[in-house]
């Protein structure tokens, strides 16, 4: 496996923003009423987060030090911007179903803290393709949570009618159903003892030293190290 | 080590008396709204109540069979939850959706915050909810009383909708009524509160306090001036006095501190009131109730009576 598809393979699974890392639930629990939405709302995150990747790993030595957090919202602020008005031009019903979702991808934190833990510290190209795997797995994970939400609050999949109308539940399309589908899954995942950041038997994962601490979820020796001082 | 401790659920009191025999007066003391409500809507409510009763045994007995965890179905307090979901249903809803019901109060809101004394929030209540916001046309359509079978808006939501309606006070009372299938005779529900107050299961404080707090927020607000005819209407429409006596005093997901007790009433009270008058819907005890038991840990942590002799201690 060569450095690019480590670093997607990374995104999509090992480092799963979604289910392991749990970053970026706001969106999370807001916009995924349906597969579609989900999937849209991911897709969107997804070109913010290659395009601001890219960009602040390229400006990472422009970029004062303590100019680092503004700069990184002008880039981010920037690339949203252009998403947001190229949804709103092409794709009007997604647009209206994720509503003020868009514009807060800006503040979405695995955004900055894909900027702030990997793209200041690593080459442009593997920044941009840490971007596309966090982007995929956050779309994977927004795509599943959706489509479970739509099947048993709707009875659809990607709008394809499955259940009659009578046996909809339909508090799952609805935010009390959000909380009940993510909370079951983390509930799951903890029982299984999988990885994830609210699990804390299971054994955690390899995660790639991208020489900053303030990001990263490992338990590596110099954050040990760290703490012992703090 | 699980020798040594021996963990159970709360109220840790020394008494004879027993989790079972508790739930076992609360099921007694249910029979004969329940026995009216079967005689007035016939088989179906007859199968709601039984199914969802045996469905809420049937999940915590299969939640505690794979999370090996003691089996205490034993103690009918499943049975009380299903039993309250079972009355708290519209008459001719299908069977599925209670049922459904009584799996989600066993397994999402009772088991997964640890069993009995763990669940914050009324399980019976919290279905009752949950159900409510999924089918919203099928646990809202009632059938009128009589040989019609047409459904028909409950008295509180006609009281709702016209602010010149009246309602039948004596109707209302013996639950000649449209409703859920054990909400509408106030007779039976008193007879069977009475008894829960002579075993002494409950205390009158709760229930009181509450429909004492609905009755003077709908004098001051229900803007009918004094109509104390009105009142009573209000009082004896929708589940007012099947909450306040069977749901608001359950152990779990009501304070246990005196002075709590009052002002969990007075919270009742002053939120069904809202929500009935000013709220959405006509009916509002269920939100009211599942509401205040979120306050409840705070209610208790605010109201934990001084210690004797420690009153008159000045800091």
């Amino acid at each position: 496996m060569n450095k690019y598809m480590e670093r997607i393979y990374n995104g999509i699974i090992k480092e799963n923003p979604t289910f392991i890392i749990m970053l970026g639930m706001c969106p999370t629990l807001a916009t995924t009423t349906s597969a579609i939405n989900g999937l849209g709302m991911g897709l969107s995150t997804t070109a913010v987060l290659m395009c601001s990747n890219l960009v602040i790993s390229a400006l990472r030595k422009t970029i004062p030090e303590r100019m680092r957090l503004p700069g990184e919202i002008v880039v981010v602020a920037s690339f949203v911007t252009i998403v947001q008005l190229l949804i709103q031009a092409y794709v009007p019903a997604l647009y209206s179903a994720l509503g003020i979702y868009i514009p807060l991808i800006v503040v979405n934190c695995i955004i900055l803290g894909r900027a702030e833990a990997y793209a200041l510290f690593n080459e442009p190209d593997v920044s941009f393709f840490d971007g596309l795997g966090m982007g995929l797995g956050f779309s994977l994970a927004l795509t599943l949570i959706g489509a479970v939400r739509e099947l048993l609050g709707a009875g659809s999949v990607f709008g394809i009618p499955l259940i009659p109308e009578e046996y909809h539940i339909s508090i799952f399309v609805l935010a009390p159903g959000a909380f009940l589908v993510l909370a079951m899954l983390t509930a799951v995942q903890n029982k299984l003892k999988l990885p994830s950041a609210t699990n804390g038997d299971a054994p955690k994962p390899e995660f790639v030293c991208s020489g900053n601490c303030l990001g990263c979820f490992s338990d590596c020796a110099e954050k040990a190290d760290e703490r012992k001082e703090a | 080590m699980n020798q040594l401790l021996h963990l159970s659920a709360n109220p840790h009191v020394r008494d004879n008396i027993t989790t079972s025999e508790i739930m076992r007066d609360v099921m007694i003391a249910m029979i004969p709204t329940a026995v009216y409500g079967v005689m007035q809507w016939g088989a179906n409510a007859a199968f709601v109540i039984l199914f969802t009763t045996i469905a809420a045994v049937l999940a915590e007995f299969i939640y505690q069979r794979c999370m090996k965890l003691p089996i205490t179905i034993t103690d009918w307090s499943a049975a009380v939850t299903g039993m309250i979901l079972a009355l708290n249903c519209p008459p001719d809803i299908p069977i599925w959706i209670p049922v459904l019901g009584a799996f989600f109060a066993i397994i999402v809101i009772k088991q997964l915050y640890g069993g009995l004394g763990h669940n914050w929030m009324n399980p019976a209540l919290g279905a009752r909810c949950f159900l409510l916001i999924s089918f919203a046309g099928k646990m809202t359509s009632f059938t009128n009383v009589g040989a019609d079978g047409v459904s028909g808006a409950t008295p509180l939501a006609l009281l709702k909708a016209d602010p010149a309606a009246t309602a039948d006070l004596s109707a209302l009372f013996l639950g000649r009524v449209p409703g859920t299938i054990g909400e509408v005779s106030k007779l039976c529900l008193l007879f069977g509160a009475l008894y829960l107050i002579a075993r002494k299961v409950i205390s009158p404080k709760i229930p009181c306090i509450y429909i004492a707090t609905v009755a003077v927020f709908t004098l001051l607000f229900g803007g009918r001036g004094f109509d104390l005819y009105y009142v009573a209407c209000e009082l004896c429409a929708g589940g007012l006095i099947f909450g306040a006596f069977f749901m608001a005093t359950d152990y779990v997901t009501s304070p246990i501190t005196p002075n709590g007790q009052i002002v969990f009433a007075v919270i009742l009270g002053l939120l069904t009131g809202l929500f009935r008058l000013f709220g959405g819907s006509a009916e509002g005890v269920s939100y009211a109730i599942i509401l205040s038991n979120i306050l409840v840990p705070m209610i208790n942590r605010m109201t934990i009576p001084k210690a004797f002799g420690r009153e008159g201690e000045k800091k």
